[in-house]
């Protein structure tokens, strides 16, 4: 039993939707931002799989690397942003349930 | 990497990441998602890209963590007290979650390519800090550049985001 692309790509898909139903069914506004962590890892983790076996002159692909190392660190500046805004509405309202956070609710 | 290597630190990723989810505890589920991205590291050990581990294991476990976890202690949330919860969330959410997963096999299923193992690599000539960072310098320094920026303006935002009044 060898591992192969397709057990990757389904470990990423799984962490994906997991990630997609934690934003879906948690009302905590601080864990829904953890799991939209985990939907952007998932995606890294299928690129990098991709990068390992799609060999360019016997070596790994490194262009979807750097496309990791770019989503790391945008991933880095949007928590920083998004906690910076989650402090400033606690601010306001005192709540970080996204229920309780409904003016611009249609 | 030993496919027992694999099967662990992916279950391990997995439960961890459900973990997340299913915490009703903050602190609890930003400790999960330390031990989720560690196993996912562990991953990308498995797939030669040592480099990106190295990386995910200082941002993530290291520097986003600490500012999860800083955020909660200064909101100082407790457990979340049980609610109604929203029904037609909950089994959208999870309905279309499953749905996901049930293509994502099938189509893997089909996906003949994917069957096949990875080629080895040449042992001696895997040194990848270097390969990233040549490639990472030459071919995409302008993107290299443009996020420079970009971490200076999320700096900047932040900084002004969290002053006591906006004006």
């Amino acid at each position: 039993m060898t591992l192969t692309l397709n057990h990757y790509l389904f470990v990423s898909g799984l962490l994906f939707a997991i990630g997609f139903a934690g934003v879906m069914m948690r009302r905590n506004i601080i864990t829904i931002f953890m799991c939209l962590e985990l939907m952007l890892n998932a995606a890294n983790l299928s690129l990098v799989a991709f990068s390992r076996f799609n060999l360019v002159n016997g070596l790994p692909n490194y262009n979807a690397q750097v496309l990791v190392f770019f989503i790391i660190t945008v991933a880095a500046a949007e928590v920083a942003v998004g906690l910076a805004i989650i402090v400033a509405l606690y601010r306001a309202r005192q709540t970080i349930h996204v229920e309780d956070i409904s003016s611009l609710k249609f | 990497m030993a496919p027992v290597l694999f099967y662990f630190f992916a279950i391990m990723t997995l439960v961890f990441a459900v973990a997340v989810v299913a915490n009703r505890n903050p602190v609890a589920s930003a400790l999960s998602l330390v031990v989720s991205f560690l196993g996912l590291a562990a991953l990308f050990v498995g797939l030669d890209a040592y480099f990106i581990a190295v990386i995910q294991v200082l941002v993530y476990a290291g520097a986003v963590m600490v500012l999860f976890l800083f955020i909660i202690m200064l909101l100082d949330l407790r457990a979340e007290e049980r609610r109604r919860v929203n029904i037609f969330a909950f089994v959208g959410g999870g309905l279309v979650a499953v749905a996901f997963v049930a293509q994502i096999w099938m189509v893997l299923q089909r996906f003949e390519a994917g069957k096949t193992a990875f080629l080895p690599l040449p042992a001696e000539r895997i040194d990848d800090v270097r390969n990233v960072g040549r490639i990472l310098f030459s071919t995409h320094n302008l993107p290299f550049q443009v996020i420079g920026v970009l971490i200076l303006v999320a700096t900047i935002g932040v900084v002004v985001l969290s002053k006591r009044e906006l004006k």
